[in-house]
């Protein structure tokens, strides 16, 4: 089965909303996209549009929170992890507003619209702010398990999903959640790859492949980009022999660059790092994009094969 | 209470601070101390008791720089000691040179211009949804409002219909490299937040009866929000720092205190 996660999140803050008045969905003309037609109409007091505005989105959500709101403000990746940052550095976690920042159509979701519209450096820069935490979901379950979280707990994080439907990574039930824990997708013991948001489901593809062919591969679902589990990334260093890292993110102060730094101080370890590149990726959609930069389970695949 | 007696010793307090810290944005908390003295002593409904009151009155100073015109009221209102402000700026004090949600009585930080007013937004729209009795204020610099963000919450205030907002513009025509029309001209403030549909009010910002007036005015607008564009002097009160760009954030040294408390004096005693 698959299903695009931001309708998971708009069904979910739908059925949340109806209980829990103090939930506000936001949006910067961007209620399309965010699949929030349905939720706009059934909850229009609980709904606030703000036009194409990313730094008023941003400013307003804080506002809201500061007064007891549980605001969740929508808008796309590209523009709210770069042309609002400042209001997510000062408004969102250097006042520690409750405000959860939901980057739609992610990564190069957007395709051939191209770098205007792609947010691949959203780990690196929404990462380095002080209080702010970061979160790549994979599949629809691990979003709901996310989601949660997020209408209960207190402190203000950045969510990052793709546009479109993603396949999924946990089978009803057969997710094993606990926040900030990475999910151990399959375990193995020659080598792991670990991976975050869409790129979960070709990690754990690529691991079959391996499998079907005597390999033994790990695989972890890295949703909680920060707080990093480094207790995971450690334990995979010491057990399987190298580690492989998968992100739509640049080189830069991604995944594979928190994993580098993490076991080069505390426990040396062979890391390689698939990354999209410095540069404005090539015109395709996604999953042109992912096998043209060796992103997808046939490069994941190959990446392996030179480790083990 | 007499809140222009209060305003001339809220300004003598201002300036041995700035002269004791060694740093602070003198110019813009002298023009702005009037309106911070109508709002803390006679309009807002907050108080130290009242910190986490639901239904307290909310205030943003989005021009965050003038944050000493603002500790010295809220430590004369209460809110904490004069004595733990003197470790304004020091080593490991918790009055840094902005405005900090970690101080009581300050809702949100500021200092980066152009957030003030999208977050004052947030918070009358929270009113209006919870039904909350509240009024949100925020102060502008007129400076400020060359930052595109203010723009954006110009455009919203009125969408949402917003008349428990009331905004100030700092009118005090300087900025830190000159007059606001030199650097980036923006005559006519009021016909500017007019055409994005504000309730506009332009006052003498220094005359105390005007802005109380004004406050009054713009509880009583409904379905808008009011902006008072409020002429203010920057230095206002101490005659040889008025409207000089240079005391934008000088440091007065103690002879240039000694003169500036004895002329604040001697405007008391004419009152």
């Amino acid at each position: 089965m698959s299903k695009a996660i931001k309708k998971v999140i708009a069904e979910f803050l739908s059925e949340e909303a109806k209980v829990n008045k103090d939930i506000v969905v936001l949006c910067s003309d961007s209620r399309g996209s965010g699949a929030l037609d349905p939720y706009a109409e059934e909850h229009s007091g609980q709904f606030v549009e703000v036009g194409i505005a990313e730094q008023n989105l941003v400013g307003i959500s804080a506002g809201l929170a500061s007064a007891g709101k549980r605001p969740f403000a929508v808008s796309p990746a590209s523009f709210l992890s770069t042309r609002s940052m400042e209001q997510a550095k000062v408004d969102v976690a250097y006042s520690h507003t409750n405000v959860k920042l939901i980057g739609i159509s992610g990564g190069v979701s957007y395709g051939a619209l191209g770098m205007t519209h792609h947010s691949a450096t959203d780990i690196a820069t929404m990462g380095s702010i002080p209080g702010l935490r970061v979160y790549f979901p994979s599949d629809q379950y691990l979003a709901e398990a996310l989601m949660k979280e997020f209408v209960s707990d207190s402190e203000p994080a950045y969510i990052r999903i793709g546009r479109n439907a993603v396949e999924d990574v946990y089978a009803d039930g057969k997710l094993d959640f606990t926040m900030d824990k990475a999910v151990t997708v399959q375990d193995g013991t020659e080598l792991t790859i670990i991976a975050c948001g869409e790129l979960v489901y070709e990690a754990k593809k690529a691991a079959e492949t391996l499998a079907a062919e005597g390999k033994s591969v790990r695989v972890l679902d890295m949703y909680c980009l920060k707080p990093l589990d480094t207790e995971a990334v450690l334990k995979a260093a010491k057990e399987t022999k190298a580690i492989l890292t998968v992100e739509e993110h640049s080189p830069y102060g991604g995944l594979g660059a928190m994993v580098a730094q993490l076991t080069a101080a505390e426990y040396p370890t062979k890391v390689r790092s698939l990354t999209l590149p410095d540069a404005p990726v090539v015109t395709g959609n996604s999953a042109d994009i992912f096998h043209h930069y060796g992103l997808d389970a046939e490069g994941i695949v190959k990446a392996a094969k030179e480790l083990l | 209470m007499d809140l222009r007696a209060k305003a001339i010793d809220i300004r003598k307090d201002i300036v041995t601070l700035i002269h004791h810290a060694g740093t602070g944005h003198i110019g813009g908390d002298l023009s702005v101390t009037d309106i911070l003295v109508d709002l803390y002593y006679k309009q807002m409904n907050v108080g130290p008791d009242k910190v986490d009151d639901p239904d307290r009155d909310r205030f943003v100073l989005s021009k965050g720089h003038c944050v000493e015109a603002l500790y010295t009221i809220l430590a004369d209102k209460g809110f904490f000691s004069k004595e733990e402000l003197q470790s304004y700026s020091q080593y490991l004090s918790k009055f840094i040179g902005h405005p900090n949600n970690k101080i009581a009585g300050i809702e949100v930080n500021s200092g980066s211009l152009g957030h003030g007013l999208s977050i004052a937004i947030g918070m009358a729209l929270a009113a209006k949804m919870d039904n909350r009795p509240y009024r949100t204020y925020v102060v502008l610099g007129d400076g400020e409002c060359d930052e595109g963000s203010v723009w954006e919450g110009a455009m919203a205030g009125p969408q949402y219909g917003l008349d428990n907002l009331t905004v100030f513009v700092d009118r005090n025509r300087l900025q830190i490299s000159g007059t606001t029309e030199d650097v980036m001209a923006q005559d006519s403030a009021e016909a500017r937040w007019a055409s994005f549909g504000w309730n506009v009010l332009s006052i003498p910002g220094n005359d105390m009866d005007a802005i109380d007036a004004a406050v009054d005015l713009a509880k009583r607008t409904k379905g808008k929000p009011t902006v008072i564009i409020a002429n203010t002097t920057k230095g206002c009160g101490v005659s040889f720092m008025e409207n000089q760009a240079g005391w934008h954030h000088k440091v007065p040294t103690a002879d240039q205190v000694a003169a500036a408390i004895q002329e604040l004096d001697e405007r008391k005693a004419a009152l």
